[in-house]
């Protein structure tokens, strides 16, 4: 369960529409049901009354909808959960946004809930969600007995394996700042790599093969900011709206996880949207992995303003000849 | 009306499939439903809704149309439309059955779509009442019955016994098939279950959603209307409503060279894509609000208008359980209508 | 050889400023590569997008070689850095997706190099021709 209420956010955020002219906030607005949060733009405070909400399903990653809104608004206030701020900090260190424009507040999170999970407990026909301290409390249509489920079981995936819970980038906090964890976010990855190369194969055709090509996992991500992508430019060659054949979710998803090798932050919103339920980030934890063990530590984002690890190099680097080799010695 | 037990349904399609191919829905080890062809073991899935939406059988995602071979000067054109086979599309939910009288009305009227009718022509369509519908279903707004969908025949699955009733001719031939598997029965169970699932239905939060503040006519009421821009502010502009939508229609014809051949092919498009109906001079639709207004001016003005008053959404919730933002078309419906 | 009819297709990347210099060299001194090599000549190693390389795939390569300065001989002074970067995480990836590793390589091979540019070839070739043809990463339209 969250540990701030929705209304000392709401008292923030109002008080900085007061303050400030042809101002928004960026926050979470609610929907039909207890679970289907929106992040949205509130530009007035009866808005805000209304329909702002901070509870266990915002776990959108509003940061990167600053690039458009400061060209709109002379000043945006934003929310940021710890794992926010870095991505944050990557769109500041690559430039998308102008920093005076923004007056952020960092909020504590306790880490969201997946709603797939909650519906593989519960089942389908939620009517309502309560947010009791010992969990979720889901009541269903159907009149069956309500269930208590405890967050820790309903915990998306990547807030199982938290990286961080120190805020990186902020003009305010709320509440005391947590601290960067050792998390155990890299055992699938291994998991993985100690397979068979026929064994990743059938993992990946399996998984990839799902893929509609819907571009969700590339729309959401923070670090996907081009103005134009390659994938959907006619001129490219390698547009297309559907996966038409294997070999292109393949290129699809390698090109995809590889052009934000080294500024992909791990926020884990690409495996968050896919509506296929591809376990996305498995690709681009292999490129952080990799980066680490290959050319030393590095978090994109913990600093803003660090070169990435691909726009960089030392002349010992390690030869593509040798990566494989690397156990062996 | 007639009826089986699972078990022998199960024989039943054991001696079907030697005929024809017998498509239905089979969950995954999360639980989640896709269609899948039904082999030996295969169970069917109780799960509410398939994952991808049932319009795949006559509109697929891709879809090769013809190919081009050039050797010197000449080019040769190669028509690669083959014979289809006969198939069923088992357990099929009512708004996705509803679903196809959406698309017959784009893909059957003239000019006809001869890959899509070639499809068309071959499926059986076998739906089956929603003894459980969910939250995020609202089918009832646009007028469907999740206790007695449509389709060639229409199934209750009541405890282990699945009830039939055929509604049209291709249904009669298909119960022809399975005569000696099924028994004549009363309609007492049904209707119990009919009664069941509708007080379920009459419980869920959106089967009131108020349709009539829309409809043809209506373009200049909401055309301009400021709540589009507040309503899309946040919008990815990526395609997985449109994908996972059971009426959304919108294709992309493209030709893929091979180093030996050019293969011309459709893929479903989509309208949130910046690609979208691009034109010589660029996209007539620039920024994301004008995409996002098109969706739902399509489902909820613009369709309705051309097609006698029917609106181009079938309430199956896909969408509002499949958004990364959360953002769909009930909650479209209820700001433009004021009922927030 | 009569048993082994399979040829395999591979494309190499090279360097305009090294090793396509090295090509040309080692078919001066009359050293023999096979043909099954197809040379796409490019301004800089570091030209090579990991695009390239999948699309080679894609159109029916079995294996991909891109050839570049040794590290410190750049003409373009650091050209080849990013693309020992790129290409030992591109490679790393493709293994972690199950593909044959040693359907893809780097060598650095200089002008001065005709020998090592044909025994590379050479070897290259032997390795991809004893994995078989690309199934992992084909496109089944430009196969057929």
């Amino acid at each position: 369960m969250q540990q701030i209420t929705r209304d000392l956010l709401i008292e923030k955020a109002s008080a900085f529409l007061e303050k400030e002219n042809n101002s928004c906030v960026i926050g979470w607005r609610k929907g039909e049901f207890d679970y289907d949060i929106t992040p949205y733009v509130f530009d007035n405070k009866e808005d805000l009354e209304k329909y702002f909400v901070w509870n266990d399903f915002c776990g959108a990653n509003v940061s990167k909808y600053l690039i458009n809104k400061t060209q709109k608004y002379d000043k945006t206030l934003v929310f940021l959960k710890p794992c926010d701020t870095y991505s944050f900090n990557q769109l500041l260190t690559e430039h998308r946004f102008s920093r005076d424009k923004v007056y952020a507040i960092g909020i504590p999170c306790e880490g969201m809930a997946n709603v797939n999970k909650v519906k593989a407990i519960a089942g389908e026909g939620i009517e309502k969600i309560e947010f009791l301290p010992e969990g979720l409390k889901v009541t269903n249509l159907y009149g069956d007995e309500p269930a208590v489920i405890a967050y820790t079981d309903v915990l998306a995936e990547r807030c199982l394996n938290c990286k961080s819970k120190a805020h990186v980038a902020y003009d305010e906090l709320i509440g005391e700042d947590g601290s960067v964890i050792s998390s155990n976010r890299f055992d699938e990855v291994e998991r993985l790599e100690k397979m068979t190369p026929d064994e990743r194969f059938a993992f990946w055709q399996k998984e990839l093969s799902k893929c509609i090509r819907c571009n969700a996992c590339r729309d959401v991500c923070p670090a996907c900011s081009c103005e134009k992508c390659v994938f959907d430019n006619p001129a490219s060659g390698v547009e297309n709206k559907a996966p038409a054949s294997s070999m292109e979710e393949k290129m699809f998803h390698i090109i995809r996880a590889f052009h934000v090798a080294g500024r992909c932050t791990d926020c884990g919103e690409c495996s968050r949207v896919c509506p296929q339920g591809i376990p996305l980030h498995l690709l681009n934890r292999k490129f952080i992995k990799d980066i680490n063990e290959f050319y030393g530590e590095y978090q994109a984002g913990a600093v803003e303003g660090s070169r990435a690890p691909l726009v960089d190099y030392t002349e010992g680097d390690i030869e593509p000849y040798e990566i494989f080799d690397r156990g062996d010695k | 009306m007639r009826k089986c037990s699972i078990e022998k349904l199960y024989s039943a399609f054991s001696e079907l499939s030697s005929t024809m191919q017998i498509y239905l829905p089979v969950s995954n080890e999360e639980g989640k439903a896709n269609y899948e062809k039904w082999t030996e073991g295969k169970l069917w899935s109780e799960a509410l809704n398939t994952e991808r939406s049932a319009k795949d059988f006559f509109f697929p995602q891709t879809e090769d149309l013809m190919k081009f071979k050039t050797e010197g000067k000449n080019i040769e054109i190669i028509d690669i439309r083959s014979e289809k086979e006969d198939f069923v599309i088992f357990g099929a939910r009512a708004c996705d059955v509803r679903s196809f009288d959406i698309l017959d009305r784009v893909f059957l009227t003239d000019p006809v779509d001869s890959f899509y009718k070639a499809r068309r022509d071959k499926g059986v369509i076998v739906s089956t009442a929603c003894s459980r519908p969910a939250e995020t279903c609202f089918c009832k707004a646009f007028g469907i019955d999740a206790s007695e969908p449509c389709g060639d025949v229409t199934t209750w699955r009541v405890n282990d016994e699945v009830y039939f009733k055929s509604n049209t001719e291709k249904g009669d031939a298909f119960m022809k098939k399975i005569e000696k598997f099924t028994e004549e029965c009363d309609e007492e169970k049904v209707d119990e279950q009919k009664a069941k699932i509708k007080k379920i239905i009459d419980k869920l939060p959106l089967s009131d959603l108020d349709t009539s503040d829309f409809g043809g006519g209506k373009t200049a009421e909401f055309f301009n209307s400021p709540l589009w821009a507040e309503m899309s502010s946040t919008c990815l502009g990526c395609g997985t409503c449109t994908f996972v939508c059971p009426t959304c229609q919108c294709y992309d014809i493209k030709e893929f060279n091979t180093g030996k051949e050019v293969i011309r092919y459709r893929c479903w498009d989509s309208c949130m894509y910046s690609e979208f109906t691009r034109m010589a001079h660029g996209n007539n639709r620039l920024t994301q609000t004008e995409r996002f207004r098109q969706r739902f001016m399509h489902k909820l003005v613009y369709y309705p208008e051309n097609n006698d008053g029917i609106f181009g959404c079938v309430g199956c919730g896909r969408c509002l359980s499949k958004c990364p933002i959360s953002m769909n078309i009930v909650k479209v419906m209820k700001k433009l209508g004021g009922n927030e | 050889m009569q048993m082994n009819e399979y040829k395999p297709l591979i494309v190499a990347f090279c360097c305009n400023w090294c090793s396509y210099a090295g090509a040309d060299l080692a078919g001066n001194n009359r050293l023999n590569y096979p043909a099954d090599v197809k040379i796409i000549r490019v301004p800089c190693s570091c030209r090579v997008n990991p695009m390239f390389i999948l699309r080679a795939f894609q159109r029916g390569a079995d294996g991909v070689i891109l050839c570049g300065c040794h590290p410190g001989d750049c003409h373009y002074t650091s050209g080849n850095y990013y693309t020992r970067r790129r290409m030992a995480l591109l490679f790393s990836m493709l293994d972690y997706l199950g593909i044959e590793r040693e359907r893809t390589r780097v060598e650095w091979v200089s002008a001065a190099e005709g020998a090592k540019f044909a025994a590379t070839m050479n070897e290259f070739v032997e390795k991809v021709a004893s994995l078989g043809k690309n199934k992992r990463l084909e496109d089944l339209r430009c196969s057929k």
